[in-house]
């Protein structure tokens, strides 16, 4: 459905998209509490790294939040699915696009949790990239100093950037360390195994102790082949050649 | 005034649980008014004002309403693009305070005076602004605006001590107070420089000229009764501790434009600052020509048409 939309509305960033589908799917189906919006217990959920929005769109639509008509919509005149999430759709709480924002939300968002006594959890989803971001560091530091132990960070860690690898960017490693030092209950899984992704969150103390993040390794371009883990499908749009192929390459391996 | 807000504020929480302050390590000998009432709901960010904003807007999303707390170019300029996608695009009632509008922290540097904060923020539609001119409407500034919807700036100016004659703290959301009954020339100033213009205006009426002064505390959006008053004056001084573009300055200027009015207007406010140079608070109004001498000599220039 992602490789749909981004064709049909001739829109990139379906790298990124592909890099997180797996991490939201393991999300919102098994782990969030996606109830009515006013429900005390809901989870907060973040996509920091807003750019991978079509991802989330399709779990808001398998999910019901939204139509088919709405998903259609997705980067037309007048919709509220842009290229980056808005506030104003259902589903969304927070309206990202702009890198190193998103975990201060979601920081905020469990401290609220806990001064309302709400058992509810706060995650965000952020990019490797993202964490060149200063902002990111302040709100990993309020979140070890502050206990906020029903806060989950989840990190693509994709290896890549909008211009390159982050190694050769602004490096970045050893990430799963630097957030260790800095406080946090580090996991490091693969963010394309669904099970055991919901396995180490459900395992996860988020009524005491330090934030946690899972460190996901992932593959940019995530099944299709032509475009694991290459730069240019961070804003490309597909040919109808290349959509073809990858709707090939995703049947085959489903 | 930071101490009148506080304290206002603290009275506020104990009737509403949901006011929360987060400080970006600020306030020394001042927040404690409220942190040691409120310690549940005090929270020091640390000296990261971004994140403050961040999680600001993710408390107001959940229902409270959280102060964040600094000094004005680290409560507004540092986390600017955090106010504008957080809690003006979300429209959040996140309070954003920033004491020492103006050159308040003038032996301080430039690193702590607050000369575009209402430049930037006004802009932006959906943000109401504050600038209280003295303790007293302080007070009353925020005990009418507290639970307004969407965000808020308050520019607070750091001195508990003078008020403004004759102003008595009054402070209507939208409007402006009037000072004076003179027909000759309008003083319109904003927020803390309201007592230099008003300084400035009885020189003026020892020599015989008429002079009314509007308070504009609510600067944004703009209030509603301020091209009525200006409809009335021939001449109009604006008076603001800021750059002379972006603030009430500005703002006047706007107004003549939009209503069309007939009304000769001379900005006062900071112009260029001299790099490296500081000094006390009177000192900088002076070299800006904010002193209350140099707005009544500026004022006499425009009146015998030579400013």
């Amino acid at each position: 459905m992602i490789l749909e939309q981004s064709k049909r509305a001739g829109v990139g960033h379906i790298g990124s998209a592909l890099s997180i589908a797996d991490i939201v799917a393991a999300l919102y189906f098994g782990i969030m509490n996606t109830s009515a919006k006013d429900a005390h217990e809901r989870d907060r959920f973040v996509l920091a790294k807003g750019h991978a929005v079509l991802a989330l769109y399709v779990a808001l639509y398998l999910k019901g939040s939204i139509s088919f008509e709405d998903l259609n919509s997705y980067c037309g005149d007048g919709t509220l699915l842009g290229v980056h999430p808005e506030c104003n759709l259902p589903g969304i709480d927070f309206a990202s696009g702009s890198l190193g924002h998103g975990l201060s939300f979601a920081a905020g968002a469990a401290l609220a949790a806990r001064l309302q006594n709400s058992s509810r959890r706060a995650f965000a989803l952020l990019s490797d990239g993202e964490c060149n971001e200063g902002s990111v560091w302040e709100a990993v530091m309020f979140a070890a100093h502050n206990k906020l132990s029903n806060l989950i960070a989840i990190i693509d860690l994709n290896g890549q950037q909008a211009l390159g690898y982050t190694s050769n960017v602004l490096s970045l490693d050893p990430l799963a360390e630097r957030w260790r030092a800095f406080g946090w209950d580090v996991h490091e899984v693969n963010g394309h195994d669904i099970p055991a992704m919901q396995a180490c969150i459900a395992g996860l103390d988020t009524s005491s102790g330090a934030p946690h993040v899972l460190v996901a390794r992932t593959t940019f371009g995530k099944g299709v082949s032509f475009m694991e883990n290459q730069i240019k499908w961070h804003y490309w749009p597909m040919s109808d050649t290349e959509y073809a192929q990858a709707i090939h390459d995703v049947s085959a391996a489903a | 005034m930071r101490r009148a807000f506080l304290e206002t504020l603290s009275d506020l929480a104990d009737k509403d649980p949901r006011i929360v302050l987060l400080t970006g390590d600020l306030g020394y000998m001042a927040i404690e008014t409220f942190s040691e009432r409120h310690p549940d709901r005090f929270f020091n960010a640390g000296v990261a004002e971004q994140n403050m904003v961040g999680m600001a807007t993710g408390l107001a999303q959940a229902g409270f309403i959280p102060f964040t707390y600094s000094i004005v170019p680290f409560s507004v300029l540092r986390p600017y693009e955090f106010i504008r996608n957080g809690p003006v695009h979300h429209r959040l009632p996140v309070r954003i305070v920033g004491v020492g509008g103006g050159f308040e922290y003038g032996s301080n540097g430039i690193s702590h005076y607050g000369l575009e904060d209402v430049a930037v923020l006004r802009p932006m539609p959906d943000i109401t602004i504050v600038a209280p001119a003295d303790h007293e409407q302080a007070r009353e500034a925020l005990s009418k605006t507290w639970n307004l919807p969407g965000p808020i700036y308050y520019r607070l100016g750091k001195d508990d001590k003078t008020t403004v004659p004759g102003l008595a703290g009054r402070f209507e959301p939208g409007a402006v107070q009037l000072l004076g009954r003179g027909r000759d020339l309008l003083f319109v100033a904003m927020g803390n420089a309201a007592s230099e213009a008003v300084a400035a205006s009885k020189l003026l009426e020892e020599q015989g000229i008429g002079c009314t002064v509007a308070i504009v505390a609510a600067v944004h959006p703009a209030p509603s009764d301020l091209a009525g008053v200006l409809a009335q004056f021939k001449t109009a001084v604006s008076v603001e501790a800021h750059y002379r573009t972006g603030g009430v300055g500005s703002l006047v200027a706007e107004i003549i434009a939009d209503e069309n009015l007939q009304c000769r207007l001379i900005r006062c406010g900071a112009g260029s600052v001299a790099s490296g140079i500081t000094g006390s608070q009177q000192h900088l109004y002076d070299l800006h020509g904010l002193s209350p001498q140099k707005l009544a000599a500026t004022a006499l220039g425009a009146l015998k048409g030579t400013p």
